[in-house]
C-alpha cells in the first residue's frame, strides 16, 4: 500500500475491528507493478540522456557552434553544426511569428465569438482536432506540393517555416482555447457591466488572465517545431549547407536534419558530432519544457 | 465610428424599437476585429483543403498508370527498380508490425503509469512524475532514432542467442523505442479519463470495503474505458505517422512482405521520407508514388483520429 496516498485508510490494527490488518493477496504486488511502469518509462528517459551525453562528450565544446559542417572525414575534427543552429533559429523564429498570432486569434474566435449552433463552427472545431493528429510527414507533402511548388516559394526558409507553422497551429489553438475557457464568465460579465465592448473585454480581461496557459502552450509548440524533422526531409533541408541563411529565400538546414545526416554516417567521428548536436538539441527542448511547466505551476490561477 | 448606414446590417428595424437599451451604433473596429479573428480560424480549414489538394492530383495521376487493385494487393514495392512493382502491402505490413510492437510497450507502461498517477500517487510525486513522463513526448524523434540504432540495437545483437543476429536496422528496436515515445500520449489521456470519474463512485466502492486496487481495477478503469480506448487509438495514430525512428532504425527494404521483427523493413512513412528527400523530378511516376502512399497514410490516420475524437466525446458526455 502506498504511503503517499492521502485517502488511504490507516493500515495499523490499533483502530479496532473495522481497520484492515491483513494485506490482501496481490494488492502489494499490483501496486509495485504500477510503480514499475512509471519507473521503467522514466528509467528509459534517463538511460537515453546518459547515453547521448556519453556518446557526444568528446565533441561538446565551442567547435559545435563555431564551425561549419563538412562532408570530408579528414576535416571532421574542425567541423561543427553552426549552419544548422542558425538555420533552426531562422526557421523556428519565423514559424513562431506566423503560428502564435494566428493560433491565438483563432482560439479567441472559437471561444469568445463563435456561436455553438452554427454547422460551420462545429466543422472548424472538428477540423482543428483532426489536423492535430495528422502525421507531420503529411504536412511535408503539403509543403512540397502546395507551398514549394504551387506557390513557387521553392525549398527555402520561408517554405519550411510556413509548413511548420501549419503543423503546430492546431496545438497552439487547442492549448490557447483551454486557457481562455478557464477564465470564469464572471470576469467577462463584470467587464460588460462596466460598459466595455466585446473586444475591450477580450483584450483587457480575458487575454491577460489567460496568458500563463497560452504561454505554456506556445512554448511547447515552439519546442515541437525545433525538434521536428520529418516534413523538412521533403523540403530540401537534407543537403550539406556550408553557410548561414541570409534571408527567407535562403537554402537552409536545421539541427534535427543535421543530426539525421551525421548519425547515419559510417564514421564514428561523424556520429560523435551528431551525438554532441543531440545534447544541444535536447538541452534546448528540456529548458523550454521546464519553462512551460514552471509557468503553468507558478502563474496558474485558481479562480 | 458613427451612426453609419451600415448600422442596419443584420438588424431588422423592428427589433431596434423593441429594445431601447440595445446598442444602435455599429462599431466598425469591433466588427473588423471579429472578421480578422474568423479569418485566422479559417486557416485550419484552408490547411486541410491544401493537404487534400496536394495529395489528390498526383495520386489520381498515379492511379492513371497503376491499377488500384495492383496497389492495394501487390506484395512487392520496388518503384525505383527498372522492373518496378507498385504493391503497397510490404509498406503496410511493416507499418502495422512496428505499430503493434510499439503498442506492446506503450499500452502496459502507459496504462500502468496512468492508473498509478491517478489513483495511487500523492500530489508531490504526481507533480514530479507527470511532467517528467511528458518529457518523453517532447524528445525529438530523430533522437529516438539514434537511440534505437546506436544504443538498443547493439545490445540486442550482443545478447542474441542464435547464429542469425538481428539486422542493423530492424522493426523490433524501432517499435520498442516508438513504444516509449507514445507512453505519455496514452498515459496523459487515460489519466484525464480516470480523473473524470466522479469521486462518489470511488467513495461508494470504498464504503463497501474495497481495497484501493479493487477500486482502481473494478470501478475506475471500467468507468474510464472510452477515454482509455481513445488514448490507445491516438497512440496507434502517432505510431503509424511516426517517420524518423523507422527511417533511421527500421530500414528501407520493401521488395517483399517481411513479418520477421528482427529483419529490416520499410514503413509507409519511411518510404515517403526516403523517396521525398532525394531530388525527384516533378510529374514522374516516382514523384507521384510519394503522394499515393501519403494519401493512404492520411486516410488511415484521419479515420483513427475521428474514432479517437468520438470516443473522447463519449467519456466527456457521461460525467460532465
Amino acid at each position: 500500500m502506498s504511503t503517499t496516498a492521502p485517502a488511504e485508510p490507516a493500515a495499523s490494527s490499533i483502530g479496532g475491528e473495522l481497520t484492515r490488518s491483513r494485506p490482501r493477496p496481490g494488492e502489494t504486488a499490483f501496486t509495485w507493478a504500477l510503480r514499475g511502469c512509471v519507473a521503467v518509462s522514466i528509467g528509459f528517459l534517463a538511460a537515453l540522456l546518459v547515453f547521448v551525453v556519453y556518446q557526444g562528450w568528446s565533441r561538446l565544446d565551442s567547435r559545435l557552434w563555431n564551425a561549419m559542417p563538412t562532408a570530408r572525414e579528414s576535416r571532421i575534427d574542425e567541423a561543427g553544426v553552426q549552419s544548422a543552429i542558425t538555420g533552426t533559429l531562422w526557421v523556428v523564429l519565423t514559424t513562431a511569428a506566423i503560428a502564435l498570432p494566428l493560433g491565438i486569434a483563432a482560439a479567441v474566435y472559437l471561444e469568445e465569438y463563435a456561436r455553438r449552433d452554427r454547422w460551420y463552427l462545429r466543422l472548424l472545431e472538428l477540423n482543428v482536432q483532426n489536423l492535430a493528429g495528422v502525421p507531420s510527414i503529411v504536412f511535408g507533402i503539403l509543403g512540397l506540393g502546395i507551398i514549394a511548388r504551387r506557390l513557387g516559394l521553392g525549398l527555402s526558409v520561408i517554405t519550411a517555416a510556413l509548413t511548420l507553422a501549419l503543423l503546430v497551429l492546431p496545438t497552439v489553438i487547442i492549448a490557447s482555447r483551454e486557457a481562455i475557457r478557464a477564465v470564469p464568465p464572471s470576469i467577462r460579465d463584470a467587464s460588460y457591466a462596466l460598459g466595455a465592448t466585446k473586444w475591450q473585454t477580450v483584450r483587457r480581461q480575458v487575454l491577460p488572465a489567460a496568458v500563463p496557459g497560452i504561454a505554456t502552450g506556445s512554448i511547447l509548440s515552439v519546442s515541437r517545431a525545433i525538434g521536428e524533422a520529418a516534413p523538412l526531409l521533403l523540403l530540401g533541408a537534407v543537403t550539406l549547407v556550408l553557410f548561414n541563411p541570409a534571408g527567407f529565400d535562403s537554402t537552409y538546414t536545421t539541427l534535427p536534419i543535421q543530426i539525421y545526416n551525421l548519425i547515419a554516417s559510417p564514421f564514428e567521428s561523424f556520429r560523435e558530432l551528431g551525438a554532441a548536436a543531440i545534447v544541444l538539441l535536447l538541452a534546448i527542448v528540456v529548458v523550454l519544457n521546464s519553462a512551460a511547466i514552471y509557468i503553468r505551476y507558478r502563474y496558474a490561477k485558481r479562480w | 465610428m458613427g451612426t453609419a448606414s451600415g448600422a442596419e446590417i443584420g438588424r431588422p428595424p423592428k427589433a431596434r424599437q423593441e429594445h431601447p437599451l440595445r446598442r444602435r451604433r455599429l462599431r466598425i473596429g469591433e466588427r473588423s476585429i471579429e472578421v480578422g479573428l474568423f479569418a485566422a480560424a479559417v486557416v485550419s480549414i484552408v490547411t486541410t483543403v491544401g493537404i487534400v489538394l496536394a495529395l489528390g492530383e498526383p495520386t489520381i495521376k498515379f492511379f492513371g498508370e497503376v491499377g488500384f487493385g495492383e496497389f492495394l494487393t501487390g506484395t512487392s514495392w520496388t518503384p525505383l527498380f527498372t522492373d518496378p512493382n507498385y504493391g503497397v502491402l510490404p509498406l503496410l505490413t511493416a507499418t502495422i508490425e512496428v505499430t503493434l510492437i510499439a503498442l506492446l510497450i506503450a499500452v502496459p507502461l502507459g496504462l500502468g503509469s496512468a492508473v498509478y498517477l491517478a489513483e495511487y500517487a500523492g500530489p508531490r510525486l504526481h507533480n514530479w512524475a507527470k511532467p517528467t513522463l511528458e518529457l518523453l513526448a517532447g524528445v525529438p524523434t530523430v533522437v529516438y532514432g539514434f537511440v534505437a540504432l546506436q544504443m538498443l540495437n547493439p545490445v540486442l545483437r550482443a545478447l542474441w542467442p542464435g547464429d542469425n543476429p538481428p539486422d542493423f536496422q530492424n522493426m523490433l528496436v524501432a517499435g520498442v523505442v516508438m513504444g516509449f515515445m507514445i507512453v505519455p500520449t496514452i498515459a496523459s489521456l487515460s489519466e484525464d479519463a480516470m480523473s473524470a470519474v466522479p469521486q462518489t463512485l470511488r467513495d461508494g466502492a470504498f464504503a463497501l470495503a474495497s481495497s484501493r486496487t479493487q477500486v482502481a481495477t473494478t470501478v475506475v478503469v471500467p468507468a474510464a474505458t472510452s477515454g482509455i480506448a481513445a488514448a490507445i487509438v491516438l497512440g496507434v495514430s502517432r505510431a503509424i505517422g511516426e517517420t524518423l525512428i523507422v527511417t533511421i532504425a527500421g530500414g528501407l527494404v520493401a521488395d517483399q512482405i517481411q513479418l520477421n521483427p528482427i529483419r529490416s523493413a520499410e514503413t509507409m512513412t519511411a518510404y515517403i521520407a526516403a523517396a521525398g528527400s532525394g531530388d525527384v523530378p516533378l510529374g514522374t511516376i516516382d514523384y507521384n508514388t510519394i503522394f499515393a502512399v501519403g494519401a493512404l497514410l492520411f486516410v488511415l490516420t484521419f479515420a483513427l483520429n475521428a474514432l479517437s475524437i468520438r470516443l473522447v466525446r463519449r467519456f466527456r458526455e457521461v460525467y460532465e
